[in-house]
């Protein structure tokens, strides 16, 4: 069981939460100029990285808003929890 | 290889069983194959065994980075089916299951079929509309499907709870009769035993670390064991697919998620058919150890930790205890966690890559075992001629872009 830093809430248990999967995917700014190639990877293709991986959660029952997490997908460590529209901070062992 | 038989049973009753030979060898890399399979579970295995034996290719090598049959094909629920909605799916599952049909025969191991019979429940209107259609789609397949009326469902599972005032009632269910559970080590070690026996080297504790591809075409792969060359090569990774397609180039519409099953302490004979409900989600059987043997749906983060988190689990529970309130007092023994690769559309991914050569079987999300049969069937003949047998000609990667997705979500008799 995660227990999830809410930026909002504070550390809430994951049964309140719902995941919606990878972060920072940015709506085509003009959809009809898209190949069927970029419609296929904005639509299908999302990271699945073995590590740490940006994803966004929604606290659905507590303060039903959206934030975004940098999580591990091996050990499941939290290390940061951010608001939407916040830049991305550097993954753990990046450079920032 | 030393064929199983009655005979040698009791030839070797003689000596206390201490002269059985090993079921394959401890094969070390070499530095060049014709062909190698990466991912020794079932499905891997069984391709190894398909090109060796459909199509005469024996210069292979199936790469496994734990021990044999230690990843999903170990891990899962074990039930065989093949009652799915969609033609393309119905095709290739109902072909699987002719060839588990036969299959201790060919592989001269028991790996002990039981054709129990699978019901899907149905809990509400949309449900029972479900499954009377997914019966029709079914029978105009050839496959076996019936439709059973709450009455019958209680005959056919006595101690199922059909009381109307349930908070989810059964309201029917769908049954293949030639559905089942089949062992899944059982699988696994009969496909490596027959391999190895038409000369397929099967390489245990040796991890790919890296694809080599020249000018988009592959020409080996690095291990921890070593280079090795290849000029065809299989991914059959599951939860790791998308890991391997990174070290080779391209990305896939899969994600990565545990899925948890559990057991329970050793009871009595009770349940004697395999038993799945989508509303409220759970599935189980009784092993032939006594135990009942359940599943459910996914975690719904991303993970590669081959755990999961504990309300799924007592979601699941509270699932059985809704259809069969006789096990309150069952104690669990051991629950576990595989790490399942789900595609978009719920169906697998089989044929060729963006890198000449190399090929992808991966996508089965969490339903891959009664296919192994019929995976490996087919995906042995996509590596072997260069081109999709026609029962996974549709299961193509690039239906993504083209849009002939197989939706199997909901359809497929069991919500992801």
């Amino acid at each position: 069981m995660l227990l999830i830093p809410c930026p909002w809430c504070g550390r809430r248990e994951e049964t309140e939460f719902a995941n919606g999967g990878e972060a920072h995917i940015a709506r085509p700014a003009d959809p009809a100029a898209l190949s069927q190639e970029e419609w296929a990877a904005y639509v299908f293709l999302r990271d699945n990285p073995k590590g740490w991986m940006r994803e966004r959660w929604f606290h659905a029952h507590g303060c039903r808003r959206w934030f975004n997490l940098v999580r591990h997908t091996v050990t499941h460590e939290i290390a940061a929890a951010y608001p939407p529209g916040a830049p991305p901070p550097p993954l753990p062992g990046e450079a920032a | 290889m030393q064929r199983f038989s009655f005979f040698q049973l009791a030839l070797n009753a003689l000596d206390r069983h201490r002269s059985w030979p090993a079921f394959w060898r401890a094969a070390a890399p070499r530095e060049s194959y014709d062909t190698v399979i990466v991912g020794a579970g079932g499905h891997g295995l069984a391709t190894a065994y398909y090109l060796a034996k459909n199509h005469g290719i024996t210069d292979v090598a199936v790469l496994e980075k734990g021990w044999l049959g230690g990843g999903n094909t170990g891990r899962n629920t074990t039930i065989i089916r093949s009652n799915y909605l969609w033609d393309e799916s119905a095709h290739l599952y109902e072909h699987a299951l002719k060839l588990w049909e036969g299959l201790s025969t060919e592989l001269n191991l028991n790996v002990m079929l039981s054709q129990r019979g699978v019901l899907n429940l149905a809990h509400n209107l949309h449900d029972v509309r479900e499954g009377v259609r997914r019966v029709q789609a079914n029978r105009l397949n050839g496959i076996d499907a019936e439709w059973l009326s709450p009455e019958q469902v209680k005959e056919f599972c006595p101690i199922i709870d059909i009381d109307a005032r349930r908070r989810h009632p059964v309201l029917g269910a769908t049954l293949q009769r030639r559905g089942g559970v089949a062992r899944h080590d059982a699988v696994a070690w009969g496909y490596a035993r027959a391999a190895d026996a038409r000369g397929v080297d099967i390489v245990q504790n040796c991890e790919v670390t890296g694809i080599d591809v020249e000018n988009g075409r592959i020409t080996g792969l690095q291990t921890t064991r070593g280079a090795i060359r290849a000029r065809r090569v299989g991914l059959v990774a599951a939860g790791h697919s998308s890991v391997l397609a990174g070290m080779a180039g391209f990305r896939l519409p899969v994600q990565s998620h545990p899925l948890q099953a559990l057991v329970s302490e050793p009871i009595k004979p009770i349940l004697d058919c395999v038993v799945m409900s989508n509303a409220v989600h759970v599935y189980v059987s009784q092993s032939d150890k006594g135990e009942l043997v359940m599943g459910a749906g996914i975690d719904a983060f991303n993970s590669y930790a081959q755990r999961g988190s504990f309300h799924v689990i007592e979601h699941q529970m509270g699932a059985l205890l809704e259809l069969f309130p006789i096990f309150s007092r069952l104690r669990m023994m051991r629950t576990w966690g595989g790490i399942v690769d789900v595609c978009p559309d719920a169906s697998p991914i089989i044929g060729r890559t963006p890198v000449d050569g190399l090929f992808i079987n991966c996508g089965w999300g969490t339903g891959g075992f009664k296919a192994t049969p019929g995976s490996g069937w087919v995906f042995a003949h996509t590596i072997a001629t260069g081109e999709p047998h026609p029962l996974n000609a549709p299961f193509r990667l690039d239906r993504f872009t083209s849009g002939a997705l197989i939706d199997e979500h909901g359809a497929a008799a069991v919500a992801h």
